[in-house]
This record gives structure tokens, sequence and C-alpha cells, in this order.
């Protein structure tokens, strides 16, 4: 007879509810009886099936004991004591799986945000595929409220798009022509003609999930070291059950003991809120990859970042142009043609200053030498300038005045990079170049130093008085500047020895060694890059910073969790074992007791699905 | 040798998995194994020529937990 659990178990009640009733009735004993003994193997054949065929290799598990319990209880004729175990064995599991799948129910929904259908151009015609069969390089069609099912450069069209996928954020953000897309983001409003870049697996969305996928089995060292514990403690109760029985000849005693003899609640109570936090991060667009690295997370001490692209956000700008002799637009409009075949990241900032200006460039210098680790030497509209560095004035013989100087210096005092303009006699003038700090970086800061972070650190390749000033202004408590991308790893090390835990924040460009030598690599603005995705412990999805002190207050929450679980389960089994003894636990009460302590920690575990959407968790994320 | 991951129908007991992975452990030809709980998977790396993904699904199956796919 084939037959759901769900129905055995509502088949099992019906027949121990007629079964009360006869004997309320007193008809016939009897009759009660066999619908009493009618629930216990209706419940129970499953179960010992279970356990007969776990026997053939030779494992005994918690069905195993329940079988032997009823047994024991039939043989005994506490009818009704078999029929409530199985029952209440069959309806706990029923219930747990239902509850279960509601912890794992923040990934799954995730799951389901994959693309399910594509439009391509195909020979000139618009055709639906499945997104596995787009090809790289094909021509991708997306209308409003439809999915992009690719990562791809927009060829045609703008839209508002909503990057809840990868980022976790909800407000849509606006793209148009040459800009990049991500599978799995969806279209408010627009329409998109893109160039295939990435399919299928590829895709980042693809990749994030199966980072995921894989971070909810990675286990947590408490529940490593819980799983050897159940491992021992359960055949430790069966023979403490045998050895009662030898001494008391007491059977029903030891039969329970057999019933509560798997600690499921224990075993169970790390994974489910791993589980819940993980999926909970992986909504709000953070991954934290394993249960090992969400313990330690909320343990870190230190945190050191990046400058450059993470704290800021490595898109230096023109900040100020001062001129001495000449007209600043035209000492601009000079660096800016000088500067035209240069491909520096100060060059271009240059060059993008003066074309938002003065519209785009079109003249080219006349003669151009680069000087390498200094600047250049080039010749425009008939005259020699050097752009540059002071080492470049100085090898070059040109005279910078004192006031020239004060000047420069107190530029850089605040944060910024001067470029010098000069003749082959003097100073002309200079362009001060800075990169944006984060808007977020300052709050974040803040809310890591209420949340009781050690040390802020910042480590940087820039010099020591644009470090200093960005420091200051974010409210940073160290900084180590002019290193190389080894001297980062030094100055961990470093940090570690002195302070103890730490995890190191970078955007994954030129920090990779260092987010791998920290006990514990950050990668902020991880959709885009596969280095930092692959190599940090936890990636946050957009570039938005401040979600880091929701990452570590939603890791600490986890933690919290799931020693509230361990704690609880542990003091259910004690009370238990001292019930059983005591007699004041019996077979049905005690398998009562132990599925609903199972069911109290998965519906624990299912409240931290909520953790960052109100009240004060919710102030931290957003403020 | 192949690897190929089962998806099975919720996994509720941790020590459900301990079952599985005993009994694959006592499989002849099964290389490597390991069950998934929170995504109610198990993968397995085994020698075709010595054992068939079928007979792994049902030895899965015998022991209680439905092979819903298999990848």
């Amino acid at each position: 007879m084939k037959m759901s659990k769900g129905q055995r178990v509502v088949l099992a009640g019906i027949l121990i509810a007629i079964s009360f009733i006869l004997k309320r009735t007193a008809l016939d004993l009897w009759v009660a009886n066999v619908f009493m003994i009618s629930a216990a193997v209706v419940a129970g054949l499953p179960i010992m099936k279970n356990a007969i065929s776990a026997a053939r290799y030779r494992i005994i598990g918690i069905d195993a004991l329940v079988s032997l319990a009823v047994i024991g209880a039939m043989f005994l004729a506490e009818y009704w004591e078999a029929a409530a175990v199985t029952f209440l064995f069959m309806f706990g599991d029923y219930l747990e799986s239902k509850t279960i799948e509601k912890t794992r129910s923040s990934i799954k929904s995730l799951l389901d945000l994959a693309p399910d259908t594509a439009r391509v151009i195909r020979d000139g015609v618009e055709v639906e595929v499945s997104p596995d069969e787009v090809i790289k390089g094909d021509m991708v069609i997306v209308k409003p409220g439809e999915k992009i099912s690719i990562d791809g450069t927009i060829v045609e069209g703008n839209a508002y798009i909503n990057q809840a996928a990868i980022t976790g954020e909800s407000i849509p953000v606006s793209r148009e022509e040459d800009d990049t897309v991500f599978s799995g983001t969806i279209i408010e409003s627009g329409y998109l003609k893109i160039r295939a870049d990435r399919v299928g697996e590829d895709t980042t969305f693809a990749r994030i999930l199966q980072m995921v996928e894989e971070a909810q089995d990675k286990k947590a060292k408490t529940q490593k070291f819980l799983e050897v514990f159940s491992r021992y403690y359960t055949p430790a109760i069966i023979v403490l059950a045998a050895l009662l029985f030898l001494v008391t000849k007491d059977l029903v005693l030891s039969l329970t003991l057999l019933v509560i003899a798997c600690p499921g609640a224990l075993v169970i109570s790390t994974p489910v809120s791993i589980v819940a936090g993980i999926g909970n991060g992986a909504k709000h667009g953070v991954l934290i990859k394993g249960g090992e690295i969400m313990e330690n997370l909320g343990k870190i001490d230190v945190l050191a970042f990046d400058k450059t692209g993470t704290l800021t956000e490595g898109k230096p700008k023109v900040t100020n142009v001062k001129a001495f002799e000449m007209d600043e637009d035209e000492l601009l409009q000079i660096a800016a043609i000088g500067e035209s075949y240069s491909e520096h990241p100060l060059a271009r900032a240059i060059i993008a200053a003066s074309e938002e200006k003065f519209g785009e460039l079109n003249e080219a210098p006349e003669e151009s030498e680069i000087i390498t680790g200094q600047g250049l030497k080039v010749k425009v509209r008939g005259k020699t300038y050097l752009i540059g560095n002071r080492k470049l004035m100085a090898e070059n013989g040109v005279t910078v005045t004192g006031e020239e100087e004060t000047y420069i210096e107190s530029e850089e005092e605040h944060g910024q990079t001067v470029v010098i303009v000069s003749s082959l006699e003097k100073m002309l003038g200079s362009i001060s170049i800075a990169d944006t700090v984060r808007e977020d970086a300052k709050q974040l800061i803040k809310n890591l130093k209420a949340q009781g972070i050690k040390k802020v650190v910042m480590l940087t390749g820039d010099n020591k008085r644009a470090a200093a000033a960005i420091s200051k202004e974010l409210g940073i408590d160290e900084y180590y500047a002019e290193l190389l991308p080894e001297g980062k790893v030094k100055a961990l090390e470093t940090l570690q020895e002195k302070f103890g835990a730490t995890a190191m924040v970078g955007d994954g460009v030129n920090d990779a060694p260092a987010l791998a030598s920290a006990d514990l690599g950050i990668a902020i603005g991880g959709a885009g890059t596969d280095v930092a995705m692959e190599t940090a412990d936890v990636v946050l999805m957009s570039d938005e910073i401040k979600r880091l002190s929701y990452a570590i207050g939603l890791s600490r929450a986890t933690v919290k969790n799931m020693k509230q679980n361990i704690y609880f389960a542990i003091i259910v089994a004690g009370a238990l074992l001292a019930g059983v003894l005591a007699k004041v636990v019996f077979l049905s009460s005690g398998m009562l007791i132990h599925e609903i302590s199972v069911l109290l920690v998965i519906i624990n575990a299912v409240r931290l699905l909520g953790y960052g959407e109100k009240g004060r968790t919710r102030k931290v994320l957003y403020d | 040798m192949i690897t190929k991951t089962y998806q099975l129908d919720t996994l509720t007991c941790p020590s459900c998995t301990m079952k599985i992975e005993g009994a694959l452990k006592r499989t002849k030809g099964v290389k490597e194994y390991e069950v998934l709980y929170n995504s109610s998977r198990t993968r397995v790396t085994f020698d075709e020529t010595v054992v068939e993904s079928e007979d792994i699904q049902n030895i899965i199956e015998r022991l209680g937990f439905k092979v819903l796919g298999e990848k």
C-alpha cells in the first residue's frame, strides 16, 4: 500500500481517535486495542522499513531505536504508547520538513530568479529560446517586465533595471548604451538590445547561485563538533539502556531511553541557523561562503580597508586647477592636450575634466616624451611643457618658488595628488586630483565602531599626506601608506599579531594576495570582478560599502541564534534523560518533548530570516 | 570515474546524512561521497564500470529518501 507521509499521519491520527472513543464508551476494550495497534502499524511500517534497510548497511539511526521501542511496547501490551510514539514521530517529521523548508526559503527564492527564456535575433528574426541556447555574441532583446538572461553590453536603448538578484538593492538603476548589465536582473521600464558577453553558467548570477548553494553546506566548526558528539551519544545511550535493563529488569524504562537517544535538536541546531543566515545575506547582496566564515565574521577584531576603489570610488577626478602665469582654463586645456596619448589614471582624469568643460579634444601634442615615474615632456601649440611631479621639475632644473611649494603641500594635506605644469624655466600652475571618498564610508566606519570593532585601519599605496587626510576625514584609527601589494600582506601580519583576528576589505583589483592572507577576505563590488568573488570569503555584491556592518551584524545574529539552539537542545536532552531516569517521562511523552524541541529549534532559526528587515537592525543597515 | 549529484526530497534530520553516507561507504565502486544536508543533495563520485548510477539511486531510495533527479 503506497501512502504519503501526510496520509499516514492523518490515518494514524484517525485510528487513535477512534480507539479512544471506543475505550471511553467502554464497548469493547479488545476492539479499541485493535484500532490502536493498526495506528501503530500504519505509522510504524515506514519507520521499520527504513530501519531494516539501514541495518543492512550496519547503521543504527533513530528509526531503528523507535522501531525497537515500538516492538517492546507491543510486547508489553502498551498499545497506546506504541501508537503514540510512531504517530508523534511521523507527525513531527512531517512538520519538521515543512518548517525546515522555510529556513531554506531565502536561498530557494534566489533560485527562482533565474531567467527562463531569452529573446535573441537569429537570421534577422526575433526568436524565443532557452537561456542555455544563447551563444556569446548573440543580440538579445529585453522588454519591460522581462528578465535579462545573459551578462552583456547594451548596444541599443536605455532602461531602468532592478538589480536585486545581484546586489540585493531593488531601487532600479538607469543603464544606457555601452553599460554592462547582468543576468537575472529585471527591466522595469525601457527597452534594450544587448550583446551577450557571458552566457549560461558563466554569468555572474549563475556563479552567485553556485556559490550560495555550496556555501550553505560548508559546515561550521560547531556543527562538525556536534556531529562527532552525536556519533558517540547515540551508541552510548543504547549501551546505557541495555545496562539499565540488565540491572533493573525495567523494560519500559530502557525503551524510553532508546526513544530519546537521538539528539535531534542538537544536531539540527547549527545547520538550520546557518542556512537561514546565509539565505538572509544572499537576499541582501551579501555572499557569506559557509558556516565557518559566518562564525568568524562576527569575531573580527580589526578591519583593514584598501583605499582606492574601496573607501574611495577608484575614479580620480580633477578637483582644483591653479595657474600662476596664464588663465586656468588654458592651463587645463594644454595639460589635457599634452596628456592625450597617456593611459595613466591621472592623465585620464585631466582629459576628462577638460572634455567636460570644453568638449572633445581634437588637438594632439606636436611632440611627446614619457619620463617614467615623473611625467611627460610635450610640445603643444609650438611651446614645450613639462607635466608631472616634483621630481620632473627638479631633474629639468625648473624652479619652484617657496610660495608655490607651500601651495602644493597644502593641497596634498587635503588628500590631493598634485600634477605640476611648467615651461622649461618655471612652474606655470598645477592641477589637483583626488579620488572621491564613497558617500557611505564615513557612516560605515562609525557603525563599525559602534558594533565594537577594535581597530579600523587603512592600507594604501598612496602617499602619506593623502592617506592621513582621508583617515582623518573618515575617522580611521591607523593608516599604512606607500605600500606595495606585498607590503599589504606584511601590514596584515602585524595587525594580526597586535590586535587579533583581522579582516581585509578590498575591491579585489590589486589586493587579491591581501584578501587571501587575512583571517577573512571581504570583497566589495563583487558583481563584475571575478577574482574578488573567487578569493574572498565574504562578497558584497554591490559597491554599497555600508552593507559591511549589516553583514557583521547578521553573522553575529546567526551565531547567537545557533548558540541559543545549542543551549536549548542540551538542556532539553539533559532534562529528558533525567526525566526518564526519574520515571516521570515515558515513551510517548519522551517522543513528544523530543519532537517539540526539534520544531522549536527550527522555528528559532526561521526568525533569522527577518534580520535586517525592521527595528534596530534596519537602522544599522540603512542609516 | 564520474561524479553525479542527486537531488533528494527535503532532508530533515541530520542523522539521515549519516545513514546515506554509511550506506555509500559500504558500496563497491563508490570513491567519494558527500551528503549536502541544507540543499538536500548527495554528491557521489563512482567508478561506472563497477556500479551504475541507478544502483546508487536504489540504495538511497531503499533508505527512505526519494531521489528527485540527478545531474
